[in-house]
C-alpha cells in the first residue's frame, strides 16, 4: 500500500472542505491534500442548480454550480499548495492522523497527516427511519436522490408526485418537478410550521400553487410493485395521527425531506467525542473535536441553512489548523457554553482561545416576541429581541473576548411565546 | 427433459438443487419471482434455532436439530456468514420459569446440547443490556444467526456452478403427469407464460404457495394439506446498536403468544421482530402501524434500548404456515414431492430438509442411483463476498488487477463498483436494485440508498446493456425511473 505524508489532510472536497483548503493556504501552509469521493469538487452544490447561494460570501445571487465554481477557482488557482484527490473515498481515520483511502489510480493508500479538517457533509434521513406503513414498492426516494436524478443524469423518478418534509431540499425539488412538468399534488410537513427557509416557500410553493399541508404526515403507502398513492392525514399536538382525518392521494412518487444526518461514520470509528443533539463532533472555538489536530466544519459538524455559512466556519477550522501545524497551542481559557430555554445546541461547544468568539445555535421551536440572552458565568452580557425566531434559520451572537476571561461557563438561552 | 426440477428458489428450493447436484447435473430450478431468495427465505429472523422449541417427535424437531448441526460447515463451504453466538429465551416471571424449564426439557429430548437455566444475575453476565424486569433466561449456546438469503443465493448458485439451470419468472400454470402404461413416464411442467419443461420428478418448494402449485397437478393427488400465510413485522436498527446484546434474545411463551426477539444480525445490525398474524394474502408484507408498535414495546421490554433514531428500515415477511402444524415432507404424487409448511425453523433445518428429501428419492429409485459425482463442488465463491473479508494488502492485489474495486459505491456498507460488478455477472444474476442490494448489501445500510441508488442503476444499465428506464426495484412494475427530463431528452436527440 503506498504511503504518503501531508500537513494538512481534508476530507471532502464541498464547499467546507474547499474553504478549509482555501483559508488553510491563505495562512501559509504550502501541503494540502483535499479527499473528494466524487469525480468533481463541489459536494452537493453540483446538483443544487437553483439560485440562492451567495448572498453573503459573495454579495450576488448564484446558483449551486456558480458558488461551487467560484471556490473550485480559488483551489486551482493555489495548485502549488493544494493537491486534490476526486474519485476518492476515506476508508477510515485515527486519533493518530492517519488517513486510509482509495480511489482507481492509486489504489488504496495511507496519508499520516499532521493536521486534519472534516468536511464530509450530511446525508439525508431515509424512508426506513420514519417507518411509514405499507409495502415498499419503487418510487419512494429521498429529495435529494430524486435532485441528482433529475439535475444530474437528466431522468425522471416520477409523475406524479407527493413530498413528506418541508426541509429546503424538498422544496426545492417541489418546484424543479413542477418544471418539468411532473403534477406535485402537495407537501406534507409532520410539524405545525415547514423547517425550510421562507423564501423557499414562497418561491417554490406559493408560486406555483402547490398546497404546504403542515401537521400532516403519510400514514399509509398503497402499491406493491411501483408505488400508486399515499394516504395523508392530520397530526394532533404530539404528532400522532388523527382519526378521521385520512386523505387518498394518487401519486407515483413520494419524495422525503425529512431533515439531514451529519456523516459521521469515520468521527465515530476515530472515537472521537461527539454531540448527540447536532450528530456532529463536540468542537470548541477553533472547530477543533476533542482529538487535538483533528477539525470539523461545515454540515459534518452540524446542518447549516446556508452555504455561506459553511463557508465561514470552514474558513475558520482551516485557519485553526495552520495555527495548529505551527504551534500555536496557547489556550489559556477552558469554558464550556451551554444550550438553555428553546436553544436546542450550540456550536461551539466550548471556548479555548481568547478572543472574540461567534456561537451558532438553533431554536427548537418557532418563537414569536423572542428574546436571545447570554450570560457569562451567571452573569448577563448580552440581550437582544426578535420577532420571530425558528428552527430552519441558523442563529448566531458574536462573543466579546473581554466577556470570556477566566470565564468557566457560557449560556445561550432563548425565550420567547410559543405556538399555540 | 431434465431429472429432477425444483419449483421455488428460497432457501428450501436452493439446497435441496444444491444436494440433487451432488449426484446429477440434470437439475432444473424454476422461480415465479425475477430473483432467487423472494419469498419467505427474504425476509425472517435470519436465526438458526438450537432446537428446543419444536415438538418432541415432530420432523421439525428432528430436522431443526439436524439442519443446526450441519449449518457450520454448510455456511462455510457456501462462503456464507454464520455467527454460533448463541440464544437466552427470557422470561419476567415464575409462570415463564416454569415454561422455561419445560422448555429445556424439550430441548434435551430433542437432542439439543448445552441448555441451561440461568436466574437475572447469570443473564447480567452474559447481557449487560438486558431489560430489567427480566428475572431468568433460558440459555442455548448452539443457536446461531445466519442469512437466510445469502445462504440461498450461495445454495442456487453452488447448484448452477453444478450444471442446475435457474429459470426466473416461471410462475408454474399445470404440471401434468405423462404416462406409461399405468405409471408416470415424465411430467411435463408448463408456466403461465407458455415455457414448458420435462421432468422426472418434481419437488415442489413453493412457499407459501407450494397448496396451490400441487393443486395445478393433474391426477390423483394422495396428500391433503393447505399453507396460509403468517405475517411477521421486523424493525432493523443501524449498525451502531448492533452490539447491544451479542446473543439472540427470545421471549418466553407465554398465553399471548410466542414473543418477539431481538438478535444481532451477522453483517452487525440489529433485528426486532417478528409479530405474527395470520393473514390470507400471500403477497401481502405490509408493515403496519399495530406491529411497529408491538415490536417497540416488546424489545425494549426485553433489551435496554433507545430506539429514536436507530431504526433504518422495517419490513415484513410472510411464513409458510401448514394445516398439519408440522413440516409437511412427501410424495404426493407418484415422483411429485411436496416440501410444504416450511415454517419456522426452516431456515435451520433447510441443509437437513434437502438430505431428507433425498432419502425420500432414494427409497423410490434405488439407492445406487445415487453416486456422487467426482467433478461435483459443494462450494460457493463470490467475488463480491470475498473482496469484502480480505485484508488490506488481499483488497489492493485485486484493485491491481482491477481499479473498479477501489470505487466506492456505497459509502454506508463500503461497497465498490467492482463488488457490484461482479456481483451482476455471477450466478444467480441479479436483475434488479434490490438484487444489487441482497448480493452486495450496497444500498442496505443507514442512508438506505440515499447516495448510492442513483448509481446503482446507472451501473446495472450500462453492464444489462439497457436504458435506465427499464431497471427495476424489484422486477414486475416497480421500475426506478418513468423517462427523461426536458434536457435528458434533447440531450438524447
Amino acid at each position: 500500500m503506498k504511503e504518503m505524508q501531508t500537513k494538512l489532510v481534508i476530507i471532502g472536497g464541498g464547499p467546507a472542505g474547499m474553504a478549509a483548503a482555501v483559508s488553510a493556504y491563505d495562512a501559509g501552509l504550502r501541503d494540502i491534500v483535499i479527499l473528494e469521493r466524487d469525480s468533481k469538487l463541489g459536494g452537493i452544490l453540483t446538483q443544487c442548480i437553483h439560485n440562492g447561494f451567495g448572498l453573503h460570501r459573495f454579495g450576488e445571487e448564484l446558483t449551486g454550480p456558480e458558488y461551487a465554481a467560484r471556490y473550485i477557482e480559488m483551489v486551482e488557482a493555489r495548485a502549488d499548495g493544494i493537491r486534490v484527490y476526486t474519485s476518492t473515498t476515506v476508508t477510515s481515520l485515527t486519533q493518530d492522523k492517519v488517513v486510509t483511502a482509495m480511489n482507481r489510480e492509486v489504489g488504496m493508500f495511507r496519508i499520516q497527516a499532521g493536521a486534519i479538517v472534516l468536511a464530509m457533509g450530511c446525508r439525508e434521513r431515509p424512508r426506513g427511519a420514519l417507518s411509514i406503513p405499507g409495502h415498499r414498492p419503487s418510487g419512494i426516494y429521498t429529495a435529494g436522490s430524486a435532485q441528482k436524478f433529475v439535475n444530474l443524469e437528466g431522468l425522471m423518478p416520477g409523475r406524479e408526485v407527493v413530498i413528506l418534509g418541508s426541509g429546503d431540499i424538498g422544496l426545492i425539488m417541489a418546484r424543479r418537478m413542477t418544471l418539468e412538468g411532473a403534477k406535485v399534488k402537495c407537501v406534507c410537513e409532520l410539524m405545525p410550521y415547514s423547517g425550510g427557509l421562507i423564501r423557499n416557500i414562497e418561491q417554490c410553493l406559493n408560486d406555483f400553487g402547490i398546497p404546504l399541508k403542515l401537521s400532516h404526515t403519510v400514514t399509509q403507502i398503497h402499491g406493491k410493485e411501483r408505488l400508486e398513492g399515499v394516504t395523508i392525514s392530520k397530526v394532533d399536538e404530539r404528532r400522532a395521527p388523527i382519526a378521521g382525518t385520512e386523505e387518498y392521494i394518487p401519486c407515483d412518487t413520494l419524495l422525503l425531506s425529512c431533515g439531514l444526518i451529519p456523516e459521521n461514520e469515520l468521527t465515530r470509528k476515530a472515537g472521537i467525542e461527539m454531540d448527540p443533539v447536532t450528530g456532529g463532533a463536540k468542537v470548541n472555538g477553533e472547530r477543533e473535536t476533542s482529538v487535538s489536530g483533528i477539525f470539523s466544519a461545515g454540515n459534518v459538524l452540524h446542518v447549516h441553512d446556508l452555504v455561506d455559512y459553511v463557508s465561514e466556519e470552514a474558513s475558520l477550522a482551516g485557519l485553526s489548523a495552520v495555527r495548529y501545524l505551527e504551534g500555536q497551542n496557547d489556550m489559556p481559557l477552558d469554558i464550556k457554553v451551554k444550550a438553555d430555554g428553546f436553544v436546542r445546541y450550540t456550536v461551539p461547544q466550548s471556548v479555548r482561545r481568547a478572543g472574540d468568539v461567534k456561537v451558532y445555535f438553533r431554536v427548537a421551536d418557532v418563537l414569536r416576541n423572542a428574546e436571545v440572552t447570554v450570560t457569562v458565568d451567571g452573569e448577563g452580557v448580552y440581550r437582544k429581541r426578535h420577532i420571530k425566531l425558528a428552527p430552519g434559520e441558523m442563529e448566531c451572537v458574536a462573543l466579546k473576548g473581554e466577556w470570556l476571561d477566566g470565564a468557566k461557563e457560557v449560556v445561550v438561552c432563548a425565550k420567547g411565546e410559543e405556538r399555540k | 427433459m431434465v431429472e429432477y426440477l425444483v419449483i421455488g428458489a428460497g432457501v428450501v428450493g436452493g439446497m435441496v438443487a444444491r444436494a440433487l447436484c451432488r449426484y446429477t447435473n440434470s437439475v432444473a430450478i424454476v422461480e415465479k419471482c425475477s430473483d432467487v431468495a423472494m419469498g419467505a427465505t427474504r425476509a425472517n429472523s435470519a436465526i438458526v434455532h438450537a432446537g428446543f422449541d419444536c415438538k418432541v417427535g415432530t420432523l421439525k424437531a428432528k430436522l431443526n436439530v439436524m439442519g443446526s448441526k450441519m449449518m457450520p460447515e454448510v455456511a462455510r463451504a457456501l462462503g456464507v456468514k454464520y455467527n454460533p453466538c448463541g440464544s437466552l429465551v427470557v422470561g419476567f416471571s415464575d409462570e415463564d420459569r416454569a415454561t422455561l424449564e419445560e422448555l429445556k426439557v424439550r430441548g434435551e429430548t430433542n437432542g439439543v446440547e448445552g441448555l441451561v437455566i440461568l436466574d437475572r444475575a447469570g443473564v447480567l453476565a452474559l447481557e449487560e443490556n438486558i431489560g430489567d424486569d427480566v428475572t431468568c433466561a433460558l440459555y442455548a449456546p448452539t443457536g446461531a444467526i445466519i442469512c437466510p438469503y445469502e445462504l440461498a443465493i450461495a445454495a442456487v448458485g453452488c447448484a448452477m456452478d453444478n450444471g442446475a439451470e435457474l429459470h426466473l419468472g416461471f410462475e408454474v400454470a399445470r404440471v401434468t403427469p405423462v404416462m406409461e402404461g399405468t405409471r408416470v413416464s415424465f411430467y411435463e411442467v408448463e408456466s403461465r407464460d407458455g415455457r414448458r419443461i420435462e421432468t422426472q420428478t418434481v419437488i415442489n418448494c413453493a412457499g407459501v404457495y407450494a397448496d396451490e402449485v400441487y393443486q395445478t397437478l393433474e391426477g390423483e393427488k394422495t396428500m391433503d394439506f393447505s399453507i396460509h400465510p403468517r405475517v411477521g413485522e421486523y424493525l432493523l436498527l443501524d449498525k451502531e446498536y448492533g452490539k447491544t446484546v451479542s446473543r439472540t434474545i427470545f421471549r418466553c411463551p407465554s398465553k399471548m403468544g410466542k414473543g418477539i426477539l431481538v438478535t444481532p444480525t451477522v453483517d452487525g445490525n440489529l433485528l426486532l421482530g417478528p409479530t405474527a398474524v395470520d393473514t390470507v394474502d400471500k403477497s401481502d408484507t405490509q408493515v403496519t402501524p399495530e406491529g411497529i408498535a408491538k415490536v417497540t414495546k416488546q424489545a425494549t421490554e426485553q433489551v435496554k434500548v433507545n430506539l429514536r433514531g436507530a431504526v433504518i428500515t422495517s419490513f415484513a415477511g410472510l411464513r409458510a404456515v401448514g394445516s398439519t402444524g408440522d413440516f409437511i415432507i412427501d410424495y404426493g404424487h407418484e415422483r411429485f414431492i411436496n416440501v410444504a409448511g416450511i415454517e419456522s425453523p426452516g431456515l435451520s433445518a433447510s441443509p437437513a430438509i434437502a438430505e431428507y428429501v433425498i432419502e425420500l428419492l432414494k427409497k423410490k429409485i434405488g439407492r445406487g442411483a445415487f453416486v456422487v459425482r467426482t467433478e461435483y463442488t459443494p462450494n460457493y465463491l463470490s467475488l463480491a463476498w470475498l473482496f469484502h473479508e480480505m485484508t488490506d494488502d488481499e483488497k489492493c492485489a485485486v484493485i491491481a488487477k482491477n481499479s473498479a474495486f477501489a470505487n466506492m459505491i456505497c459509502r454506508c456498507e463500503e461497497i465498490t463498483e467492482g463488488e457490484i460488478v461482479a456481483a451482476i455477472h455471477r450466478e444467480p444474476k441479479p436483475h434488479d436494485v434490490d438484487g444489487i442490494k441482497r448480493r452486495t448489501r450496497a444500498s442496505m445500510g443507514r442512508c438506505q440508498g440515499g447516495f448510492c441508488v442513483p448509481v446503482i442503476v446507472g451501473i446495472l444499465a450500462r453492464e444489462l446493456g439497457v436504458p435506465e428506464e427499464e431497471i427495476t426495484k424489484f422486477g414486475g412494475n416497480s421500475y426506478m425511473l418513468v423517462g427523461k427530463t426536458k434536457t435528458g431528452e434533447e440531450a438524447q436527440k
